[in-house]
């Protein structure tokens, strides 16, 4: 039937065999091994079309490749292998199963044909997602996980109206560059948006990304808002409103990460902002473009899930979660203080880690298209990524002040993932081009001129100046800071209760006359039908033939005249 | 287990120094412009300590960006619970 064994089928498997399978040694070889095998598989898959099938007479391109798909599908696939060596000792097996069922969703979007099969993974991704994000456990992850799967089925209707749409008017359900011109184009595209946590629906990512368990996290960072990078790579390349929409999330991770307490979100935050950047470059457009957003992407899934693993091991080994009440942890957790400042570093595109040799194509192609301002803007950015992210997060959780917590250092298997992803970080920054080949375009580019990397090390050591001067202003507080989603959850409770609060005298009032309405005419009913009254009481034989008789008499003039 | 306060890394005098190293790396990024040029790409971003002036003045304006913000959305962290 196949010409090739799907890639994702290998995760799914992977996840049936995680849920069937009691014996825990056996299970950590199927969630490590299952992502490997489809590592390979994903090898195997050459360009176009391989796997077709048929639904309902619609030609499903189950399985298609080409360089920017095997891109994104690798790395998820490296990203789930990783992910399951830190979690497999740690998480529920739900949460093993859910994990790889999720990433069984991206490297199914990765691969799809057609637009169909890219929604049914896309599904797959919310629902498994969410099931991940319940793992957490709490109450709050429970809270925020009905607000994410809500927020990710509204994204999926909305992709699936624009599908339906584009099938009506094209014919055509091929995975082709699009462009926003119409109604159908546009639903697609706010639909692939919510995925990439657009604006002004950001805030499901900050909401729900900090309550999952520190091993859920680490899942969550690395694949629902990376495919739809690469969704928004194979349908709208080069659509100008995405400049915008990019250049808002990068400043709107810059602030809300500032002003974030809880450890976690501050994380979640930047993730926003690091998709920023790869928006940008879609919309941007131009191969260089495309090339950089692929590349941030493939570097931006390592560092960030290092930085969450960081992350994950402080909450997991102190119990806290908020920036006030850890510090100092440096004394006793040096490889998890380590692993975080490296990916850290990564994040602020410092010189020799993955983030300069991936975040400088976007901006190279910003300067090959002359866009002065963004250019600007994004060099900007880069200076407040390294300042909330790549000095924010090490200082606060590791540095600061003594906390006087004394925890131990992260697990051996917990140990081994955040060491291998420190090592890609470093690899992928010292040489770039093990990367640059895997891109969708082939290109003449060198990160490692003097001249740039003398801008970016004064650009980023000042950023760190101004960090350690501006300190007094950075002070954490236990607060929160309110997003869209206050729509939601505080503005539409006040609306129905103040709704209610204004509607009851009109509505009582009505209610009051109504039932004097109603009272009055039982009353009469009773009194006209009543066994006393002129219709309810008996009346004689006689007298009722004569009624019968007047009113046929009545009828047949009428109907006579008219 | 060290104690809270005996770590080498916390102690003033090593703090005073992490300063001193941390200014003279500045300085030296900022001299070493003398002698590799930076290729600008819109005239200005050339220019001397054009690097360092941009990411310092960025970051304090978004420091100060973010208070501003803060003030207007700033909730106890208990807002949604109650």
């Amino acid at each position: 039937m196949f010409e090739m064994f799907p890639p994702a089928l290998a995760l799914i498997g992977g996840a049936l065999l995680t849920a069937l399978i009691s014996s825990r040694q056996l299970r950590a070889v199927v969630v490590i091994v299952a992502p490997l095998i489809c590592l390979y598989l994903i090898w195997q898959v050459p360009d176009g079309v391989v796997v077709r099938s048929a639904f309902l007479g619609y030609p499903l391109e189950l399985v298609e490749g080409g360089p920017v798909r095997r891109l994104f599908a690798t790395i998820f696939a490296i990203m789930s292998a990783t992910g399951a060596v830190f979690a497999f000792n740690h998480a529920r097996r739900t949460e093993l199963v859910a994990a790889q069922l999720y990433a069984a969703g991206a490297v199914g979007v990765s691969f799809a044909g057609d637009l169909l099969t890219l929604f049914v993974f896309w599904e797959i991704m919310a629902l498994f997602s969410t099931v991940v994000v319940w793992c957490g456990g709490t109450e709050s992850a429970r809270a925020a996980g009905v607000r994410y799967a809500i927020m990710h089925l509204l994204g999926g209707v909305i992709l699936k109206v624009g599908i339906e749409g584009l099938l009506v008017t094209t014919g055509s359900l091929d995975i082709r560059p699009l462009s926003a011109h119409d109604f159908s184009t546009w639903m697609i595209l706010i639909g692939i948006l919510i995925n990439a946590a657009a604006p002004p629906l950001s805030s499901w990512l900050s909401d729900a990304y900090p309550t999952a368990s520190p091993t859920g996290s680490v899942f969550l960072s690395a694949f629902t808002t990376k495919t739809a990078i690469l969704a928004l790579i194979l349908l709208f390349p080069g659509e100008s409103i995405l400049v915008g929409v990019g250049l808002f999330m990068v400043f709107y991770g810059i602030f809300y990460a500032l002003l974030e307490n809880d450890i976690r979100r501050i994380l979640a935050f930047s993730i926003v902002n690091q998709v920023g950047f790869m928006v940008v470059a879609v919309g941007i457009g131009t191969e260089m473009a495309i090339n950089g957003a692929s590349a941030h992407a493939f570097a931006h899934i390592i560092y960030k899930a290092l930085l969450f693993m960081s992350a994950g091991v402080v909450v997991m080994r102190t119990g806290k979660h908020l920036c006030t009440d850890v510090g100092g942890l440096f004394r006793t957790m040096p490889v998890t203080m380590w692993c975080g400042v490296v990916g850290a570093l990564a994040i602020s595109s410092f010189p020799l880690t993955s983030g300069f040799t991936t975040k400088t194509l976007i901006s190279q192609a910003a300067v090959g298209e002359g866009l002065t301002t963004v250019y600007f803007l994004l060099a900007a950015a880069s200076a407040g990524v390294f300042l909330h992210a790549g000095i924010k997060f090490p200082w606060f959780v590791f540095f600061q002040k003594d906390s006087g917590l004394r925890p131990k250092d992260a697990p051996w298997n917990m140990r081994i993932a955040m060491l291998f992803f420190a090592f890609l970080c470093i690899l992928i920054g010292v040489y770039p081009q093990l990367l640059y080949p895997l891109l969708p375009y082939a290109m003449d580019y060198h990160p490692y001129k003097p001249g740039k990397v003398l801008f970016y090390l004064q650009l980023l050591l000042f950023s760190g100046l101004a960090f350690f001067l501006l300190l007094p202003w950075m002070k954490r507080t236990l607060t929160i800071s309110l997003d869209v989603d206050w729509l939601w959850r505080r503005g539409l409770p006040l609306l129905v209760k103040y709704v209610a609060r204004i509607g009851k005298p009109p509505v009582s009032a009505m209610r009051n006359r109504l039932q004097h309405g109603a009272g009055l005419l039982t009353a009469s009913a009773r009194h006209t039908m009543g066994h006393t009254g002129p219709l309810g009481r008996s009346w004689e034989i006689g007298t009722t033939a004569l009624w019968i008789v007047l009113l046929l008499m009545v009828y047949v003039f009428a109907y006579y005249l008219f | 287990m060290t104690q809270p306060d005996d770590h080498w890394l916390i102690r003033p005098t090593t703090i005073r120094w992490l300063w001193i190293i941390g200014y003279s790396v500045l300085a030296i990024t900022v001299l070493l412009q003398l002698v590799i040029p930076v290729k600008g790409y819109f005239g200005i971003d050339g220019w001397f300590g054009f690097g360092a002036l941009f990411g310092f003045l960025s970051c304090v304006l978004m420091v100060f960006g973010a208070k501003f913000i803060g003030k207007l959305l700033k909730r106890p962290d208990d807002y949604y619970d109650v």
